[in-house]
């Protein structure tokens, strides 16, 4: 039993840290939020040159050979510096579509460039209608002599708007919410008929809606099998699930710690509030609620690692916990802070708003229970 | 990073399997599963087979007696004992005055008390808390007074579990008034339950049973031998006792147990009803709890992993007691909701071995309410929850 890091995951883990108090202090972070991008191109740059975009992907594949511990220790870091950088998008998202299913070819083309950082890729992985639920794909792909006519709507495309490939799992057969009959495709986001409406979403970060009318795309662009998609769509769900779970354990982190400092420096009735213990207790649960949370982080990214049969359990458990006491945690985070805490200025206030946007994403709280329960 | 224990583990894990399978009495295995308490007789007799076989003193280091396991072994045992649904040992003996006297004791104090200790010949008790001393220990005025060669003792202890089997109480006293800070001149002091003066006096609990009871001291004359390390260092000695008693309180293995046990219930039909795995709302508190539980074992086991590898345990093992007991308490709630109405005929007579009359409900479901209530003293016991989140706010997040 060994829960330490391992010597190349402690380099990692102390190369960002190092980055993130170094070079990434949280008015930088709102500038590049606040840019035409979203995020710093200078920083994705050195994501590539530190080697962090090549993590999870194999060593034949040019990458690192990293699994989702690895990631895990990375997302945790990227959450504490609340980085905006689209490691979610690029490396989790598509690369997790391309190195599942991708040819030797598609590889070539498109992993290589979304490892040295050329290349800004995403998925789109929700439609309006389907709420929750990845395979409720009413997006049509229909075969047209050799080439594939795709017509439908995307929702939530993250960094939709700057990306060059996008990913887009299409229906090919089946019901609208069938398992079977998902085929995904690589669409360069300038192909005639991508429409895409980008916007800012609450938590600084970008998305898009994307509508797609008549894209025509060559047989090249299918990754994996025709009807086949669901698998590694779901796989790469599942990680990325775990991978915003990481990042959401780095923010209750971090907002934990914010808040006992802050209750030890600020004065009320002539005495630091952190003296009273109606905040005491609050603090000591917000303590307990990082410590439940990096321990079932810890067994859900390790299960999922290992491939076991409660890898699906792992994933909802982690996420339920995030969603439930990982969002009350944020809340208290903000109302110890008081007044200061519901202003833009103050950092506490831009975690909440990530760790919220995380509890809504990939299935909420809601979501998960209801397939614990089952 | 890794879970998986090393093959010597995993020899050692069969090894505890194979006893529990075949040296745990199958008629109080019986017992046990049908909901029934055991009485005093059989829980000394399970402890004298663990005596038997070496595995009284599990914490115990091996001069004395002890395993000398390693926290991994000690955790891979709780999970047998608790999947085989044994009896916890009483721990007034081997988990608390054991480990106090091998630690601060005389050599004479060793050689006296621990034999028995290790082999339950002796029942033991503990003497902390006092009518006005609940959370605030170290206000108790049970006074232990020197005259000559022996210490008088009065006043009155209370909470004493199981108090009346007992043979001899472990106190913390009053040795001396006259200090600067109360936590001082308190000593501990070892008093056999036959010595003229002391009395006891039952108290029942909430569900009808008489589990703890009143001790009153009147000029009970206590040998200076019976008090252990030095006079006025007995709340040292007696937080470090309590460190131990918290660790322990968690159950994590039991609640385990427990809920696989619920998720299997819930699967069949009791009286013709639906099986109750059909109702959503019950299986999403479930589920709830799982994943809390989940998520403790897993604080348990990085406990664990830091002091295997030397290191101090660190914030996540204070947590421990008191998400141990919430769960725990969580968990005796669902029980009560799956019996539904047949949660409440009061019908204790019907665990007793010679129960003969029509039982009422299905598999101890009428035992579910009086766990429910009975239980309502783990996030009281071992210091409240709110003293621990005192202490977790004081010594971990330094406020």
């Amino acid at each position: 039993m060994d829960f330490s890091l391992n010597e190349v995951q402690e380099m990692l883990a102390d190369s960002i840290e190092k980055f993130i108090d170094n070079e990434y202090p949280f008015d930088a972070r709102q500038t590049y939020a606040a840019s035409e991008s979203g995020f710093s191109a200078d920083v994705w740059k050195t994501f590539a040159e530190l080697g962090w975009t090549t993590v999870p992907f194999s060593e034949d594949d040019g990458g690192f050979n990293g699994d989702q511990v690895d990631v895990m220790v990375m997302m945790q870091r990227f959450g504490r510096g609340l980085l905006v950088e689209p490691f979610l998008a690029n490396i989790v998202l598509a690369g997790g579509i391309l190195k599942r299913v991708g040819s030797a070819a598609q590889k070539q083309q498109w992993l290589q460039g979304i490892m040295s950082g050329e290349l800004q890729a995403t998925l789109a992985f929700t439609e309006p209608q389907a709420r929750y639920d990845i395979a409720n794909i009413a997006t049509t792909a229909t075969a047209d002599g050799a080439d594939w006519v795709l017509n439908g709507q995307k929702g939530l495309v993250f960094n939709g708007g700057t990306s060059d490939l996008i990913i887009v799992p299409a229906r090919t057969s089946g019901k609208q919410d069938a398992e079977s009959g998902i085929t995904l495709f690589a669409v360069p986001a300038d192909t005639a008929g991508m429409s895409i409406n980008a916007y800012h979403t609450v938590d600084g970060l970008r998305a898009a809606e994307l509508t797609l009318n008549d894209v025509r795309v060559s047989r090249d662009a299918v990754l994996g099998g025709k009807d086949e998609g669901f698998v590694a769509l779901d796989e790469t769900i599942d990680d990325a699930t775990l991978a915003i779970c990481a990042e959401a354990v780095g923010i209750m982190q971090v907002l934990k710690d914010k808040t006992v400092e802050y209750s030890k420096n600020r004065s009320q009735f002539g005495v630091p509030i952190g003296s009273f213990q109606a905040l005491q207790h609050r603090m000591v649960d917000m303590l307990t609620v990082c410590e439940q949370a990096q321990s079932l982080l810890l067994w859900a990214t390790m299960t999922v690692a290992e491939g076991g049969a409660e890898a699906k359990r792992a994933v909802s458990s982690i996420k339920y916990l995030v969603g439930t006491s990982g969002q009350t945690l944020g809340e208290e985070a903000v109302q110890l802070h008081g007044g200061m805490g519901v202003t833009w200025d103050l950092d506490v206030a831009h975690y909440f708003k990530r760790l919220t946007a995380i509890s809504q994403l990939f299935g909420n709280a809601d979501w998960h229970l209801d397939k614990l329960a089952a | 990073m890794h879970v998986t224990f090393s093959p010597g583990e995993l020899v050692f894990q069969e090894e505890v399997r194979a006893f529990f399978r075949d040296e745990y009495p199958e008629d109080m295995r019986q017992k046990r599963d049908k909901g029934m308490e055991l009485d005093p007789d059989d829980q000394i007799r399970w402890q004298q087979l663990l005596y038997k076989k070496g595995w009284a003193g599990i914490n115990w280091p091996v001069e004395y007696g002890g395993t000398g396991w390693t926290p991994v072994q000690k955790y891979i045992y709780a999970t047998e004992e608790a999947n085989a649904n044994a009896p916890l040992v009483i721990p007034f003996g081997l988990s608390m005055v054991g480990p106090v006297i091998y630690t601060f004791g005389s050599e004479e104090q060793k050689q006296r008390f621990l034999p028995d200790i290790l082999a339950s010949k002796v029942w033991w008790c503990q003497g902390y808390s006092e009518p006005g001393s609940g959370s605030d220990l170290a206000s108790l005025k049970t006074r232990a007074d020197l005259v000559g060669d022996h210490f008088v003792v009065s006043g009155t202890k209370t909470w004493t579990t199981l108090g009346q089997h007992a043979d001899w109480i472990f106190c913390l006293v009053r040795t001396n008034t006259d200090v600067a800070r109360r936590q001082e001149g308190i000593s501990f002091m070892l008093i056999d339950m036959k010595s003229p003066g002391v009395s006891v006096k039952p108290i029942i609990l909430l569900d009808g049973v008489h589990e703890v009871n009143e001790i009153h001291f009147e000029n009970v004359e206590v040998p200076v031998e019976n008090l252990v390390g030095e006079e006025g260092k007995g709340w040292t000695y007696g937080k470090v006792l309590l460190q131990h008693e918290r660790a322990n309180i968690a159950g994590v293995a039991r609640s385990r147990y427990r809920l696989r046990r619920l998720r299997n219930q819930v699967k069949s039909s009791v009286r013709g009803a639906a099986p109750l795995s059909g109702d959503k709302n019950f299986m999403r508190r479930l589920a709830a709890v799982e994943v809390e539980l989940k998520a403790l074992e897993y604080t348990e086991l990085r406990t664990l992993a830091a002091v295997s590898s030397g290191k101090a345990p660190g914030p996540e093992s204070s947590i421990l007691k008191v998400k141990g007991t919430e769960i725990q308490q969580a968990i005796d709630m669902l029980y009560v909701q799956a019996a539904g109405y047949y949660a409440l005929p009061y019908v204790p007579d019907q665990y007793r071995p010679d129960f003969a009359d029509q039982y009422i409900g299905e598999e101890a479901e009428t035992q579910s309410s009086l766990r429910y209530f009975n239980y309502r003293k783990a996030s009281i016991y071992g210091g409240s929850n709110e003293i621990q989140k005192n202490i977790i706010a004081k010594h971990v997040l330094g406020l």
